[in-house]
C-alpha cells in the first residue's frame, strides 16, 4: 500500500479542509444526480429512451476507456465483446429458458475468456499499436462471419427474444417499462463509473498508466506489464459484454451484420475520445455530447418532416473531428475547467 | 468437387481482381510508408470514386474506363489538398489521433454519400458488360480484363515514377529517414502531399475498375478499408510490391473460398489469414523485419 499511502493521507486532508473546489464538485454531483434520478418521472418515453441510449454508450465508452484511456491499449473490436454478451445470453434464455439474471454470468465468462484469449495472444507475440486494433478488428468480424453461419442461433436472419407484457414490471425475467432498462443501465453506468474511480487509485490504476506512458520503462521498473495489460482487456471485455446482455433484453433482436459490425465499434469508441481519452467522466460527457447532438438533429429534423438516414452518424463524424482538431484532449477537461472541478487527465 | 476447369477459372478471375485489390492497397501502403499515417479513410475514398464513376455514367454515359484517367486526376488534386492544407498538421499527432482523425473523415465522406446518393445499391450497365474472352477451358470477364490492364498500367507508371523521377526518388527518401530528407532540404511537407494525391489517385483508378465488378453503396467503405489493411499486413506495411503481392493473394484466395467452401465464407478466409499473419508474422510476406 505504500504508493497510496501518501496521495491517500494528501486526500484526507483536502477532505478535512473542504475546499470550495469540493464543495462545487458535490453540489454538481448533486445536481446532476438528481435530475438523472428523476429523469423518467417528469421525461416523456422518448426521451427516456434517448437518455437509455447515452447510458448505454457511456457504459461500454467506459469499459473501452479502460483499455485504451487507462492502459493505453487500443481495441476497435469492442463489438465483438457487445456480440457474444447478447448472443450468450439470449441464446440461453430462448432455447432453453434461462432467464438474464443466469445468462449475464455466461456472458462474463464467455467475454472474459475470449478477452483473455485474444489478449494472451496479442501481447505474448508483442502486437501493438496499429496492429493490435486491427487484430480486434479481424476476431470481431470474424465472429461477425461465424455467427452469420450460425443456424442455431438464427444466422443472418436474426435472433428474436420473446417479448412479454412490456406494461409489466418482471425484474426476474428483466421485463418491464422503459424506466426499468433506463435504471438499470442508470445502475450499470454509475457501477462502473464507482469501479474505474477505484481502481484509478489502486495499484492497478498507477500500473495502467504507467504501461501507456511507457511500456519499457514500467518494465524495467518490475511491473509484470502482460498480466496488467491482460488484466485490464478482460475486465473491459466482460464489462462490455454485460453490456451485450443488456442490449439483447432491451432490443429484443439480434442480427450478427448489425452487432458485430465494425460500425458499432467505432461507435463506443467515440464517446470517450470525444470526451475525453482517459479521464474518468469523459465518456460519461461524450456519450451525452454525441446523443443530445445527434439524436438532437434528427428529431429536428423528423419533426420538420424530413426524413434523412445518416445525418446522426454524420453529426457524429464532424463532432470528432472538430474535438481531434480543437480539443485533444477531449471535451471534459475544459468543460471541469469552466464548472471549477478537477479534471486532470488520470 | 468442383472441377478442374471451375477451380482454374476461379483462381484466374480471383488473380484479376487481386490486381486491382493491389492497386487499392498500394494507395494504402504509399501514404503509411512514406507520411506513417493510418489512413481509416481508403475505403470511402474508394467508394466516392466508385460514386463519381456512376455519376459520369448517368450524367454523360461515360465508361467509367475512360472517365478513370479525370476522377484519378481529380483525387490526385483532392489528396494533396487535403494532405496540404489539413492533415500535415496532425502528422506528429500521435498515432491513435492520426487512426481517429481518418475515421471522422471516413464517417462524414460515407455519411454525406447516403445523404446525397440515398441507401440504395447503384451499378454502371455498359454493352460489354457481360461478355467476355475465351482462352482455352478459361472465360474471362471483359471488364475484370480491362479492370485488371487498368491497373497493372497504373500500377506500372507507379513503380517508374518512384524509381525513375527526381520527386520520385525524394519520396522514397522521405520514407526512408524524414529528418534526413528534411535536413538534406527536401520540401517534405510537399512530397508528403504528393504522396497522398499518388494514394488517393491510385486508390480512384481502382475504384473505376471495380465500378463494373461490384454494386456501389454509401457503406462500402469500411469493408473496403479493411480489406486493403489486410493486403498491406498481407504483403508487409510500407511495402509496395509486398501491396500487389498480397492483392493477388487475397483475390485468389477469396475467389477458391468462395467456389469451394460458400461465398459468404470469402472475407472469413481474408480475415483468417490477417490474424494468422499479424501473430506470426507481422512484417508481412515481403517486409524486411519488425519495425
Amino acid at each position: 500500500m505504500s504508493p497510496e499511502g501518501g496521495a491517500g493521507a494528501a486526500l484526507t486532508d483536502r477532505r478535512a479542509s473542504r475546499s470550495p473546489e469540493d464543495r462545487r464538485r458535490l453540489a454538481l454531483m448533486v445536481a446532476v444526480g438528481a435530475v438523472v434520478l428523476a429523469l423518467p418521472l417528469f421525461g416523456s418515453s422518448y426521451l427516456v429512451s434517448v437518455a437509455t441510449l447515452a447510458l448505454y454508450l457511456a457504459y461500454t465508452g467506459q469499459a473501452w476507456n479502460l483499455m485504451m484511456g487507462f492502459a493505453g491499449q487500443l481495441s476497435l473490436g469492442h463489438s465483438l465483446y457487445v456480440g457474444l454478451g447478447a448472443y450468450a445470453a439470449a441464446g440461453l434464455f430462448s432455447h432453453f429458458g434461462v432467464g438474464p439474471w443466469a445468462g449475464v454470468w455466461l456472458a462474463v465468462v464467455l467475454c472474459g475468456a475470449v478477452g483473455a484469449f485474444i489478449g494472451w495472444l496479442a501481447f505474448r507475440l508483442k502486437v501493438s499499436g496499429v496492429q493490435l486494433s486491427l487484430l480486434t478488428v479481424a476476431f470481431a468480424e470474424l465472429a461477425r462471419i461465424g455467427f452469420d453461419h450460425l443456424e442455431w442461433l438464427g444466422g443472418p436472419g436474426g435472433l428474436f427474444l420473446r417479448v412479454g407484457d412490456r406494461s409489466q414490471l418482471d425484474l426476474l425475467a428483466f421485463r418491464g417499462p422503459p424506466a426499468m432498462y433506463y435504471y438499470a443501465m442508470l445502475g450499470l453506468c454509475a457501477a462502473a463509473l464507482g469501479l474505474c474511480a477505484l481502481l484509478l487509485r489502486r495499484r492497478a490504476g498507477y500500473y495502467w498508466r504507467a504501461i501507456r506512458e511507457d511500456e519499457v520503462a514500467a518494465q524495467a521498473l518490475g511491473i509484470d506489464t502482460l498480466r496488467w495489460k491482460l488484466f485490464a482487456v478482460v475486465l473491459s471485455s466482460t464489462m462490455t459484454g454485460v453490456a451485450g446482455v443488456f442490449f439483447a433484453f432491451y432490443n429484443n433482436s439480434l442480427f450478427p451484420e448489425q452487432i458485430f459490425s465494425f460500425g458499432r465499434s467505432i461507435e463506443i469508441v467515440l464517446g470517450p475520445v470525444i470526451g475525453g481519452l482517459g479521464t474518468l467522466f469523459g465518456p460519461v460527457v461524450g456519450a451525452v455530447t454525441l446523443v443530445l447532438l445527434g439524436d438532437g438533429a434528427t428529431e429536428v429534423l423528423t419533426r420538420a418532416g424530413i426524413d434523412v438516414p445518416g445525418v446522426r452518424q454524420a453529426i457524429h463524424g464532424v463532432v470528432l473531428l472538430i474535438v481531434t482538431i480543437y480539443l485533444p484532449n477531449g471535451l471534459w477537461p475544459p468543460l471541469a475547467r469552466r464548472l471549477g472541478v478537477r479534471s486532470a487527465r488520470l | 468437387m468442383p472441377a478442374l476447369s471451375h477451380v482454374a477459372n476461379a483462381v484466374v478471375s480471383g488473380m484479376l481482381t487481386g490486381t486491382v485489390y493491389g492497386l487499392m492497397a498500394l494507395g494504402l501502403s504509399a501514404i503509411f510508408g512514406v507520411i506513417r499515417l493510418v489512413n481509416f479513410a481508403h475505403g470511402e475514398l474508394m467508394t466516392l470514386a466508385m460514386y463519381a464513376a456512376v455519376a459520369v455514367f448517368q450524367g454523360l454515359a461515360l465508361d467509367p474506363f475512360l472517365t478513370m484517367t479525370a476522377v484519378a486526376l481529380a483525387f490526385g488534386g483532392l489528396g494533396y489538398a487535403l494532405q496540404r492544407g489539413f492533415i500535415n498538421r496532425f502528422v506528429h499527432r500521435a498515432e491513435h489521433a492520426q487512426m481517429l482523425l481518418m475515421i471522422s473523415l471516413a464517417i462524414i465522406i460515407g455519411n454525406l454519400l447516403l445523404l446525397g446518393f440515398g441507401p440504395d445499391a447503384r451499378n454502371v450497365q455498359t454493352s460489354y458488360q457481360l461478355d467476355s474472352f475465351e482462352l482455352g477451358p478459361l472465360l474471362l470477364d471483359k471488364v475484370r480484363v480491362f479492370a485488371a490492364a487498368a491497373a497493372i498500367v497504373t500500377t506500372g507508371l507507379l513503380a517508374a515514377f518512384f524509381r525513375f523521377t527526381l520527386t520520385g526518388k525524394a519520396i522514397r527518401a522521405c520514407a526512408d529517414n524524414p529528418v534526413g530528407a528534411r535536413v538534406a532540404g527536401l520540401p517534405v511537407a510537399h512530397l508528403y502531399a504528393v504522396t497522398f494525391g499518388i494514394g488517393a489517385g491510385s486508390v480512384a483508378v481502382a475504384g473505376c475498375a471495380m465500378v463494373q465488378l461490384i454494386d456501389v453503396t454509401p457503406g462500402l467503405g469500411p469493408s473496403y478499408t479493411l480489406l486493403a489493411f489486410i493486403i498491406v499486413i498481407v504483403g508487409g506495411l510500407g511495402s509496395m510490391v509486398g501491396a500487389l503481392l498480397g492483392g493477388l493473394v487475397i483475390g485468389v484466395s477469396e475467389a477458391l473460398a468462395g467456389l469451394l467452401i460458400a461465398p459468404s465464407a470469402k472475407s472469413m478466409v481474408s480475415f483468417g489469414l490477417l490474424v494468422l499473419l499479424l501473430l506470426a508474422r507481422p512484417q508481412g510476406l515481403m517486409g524486411a523485419g519488425r519495425r
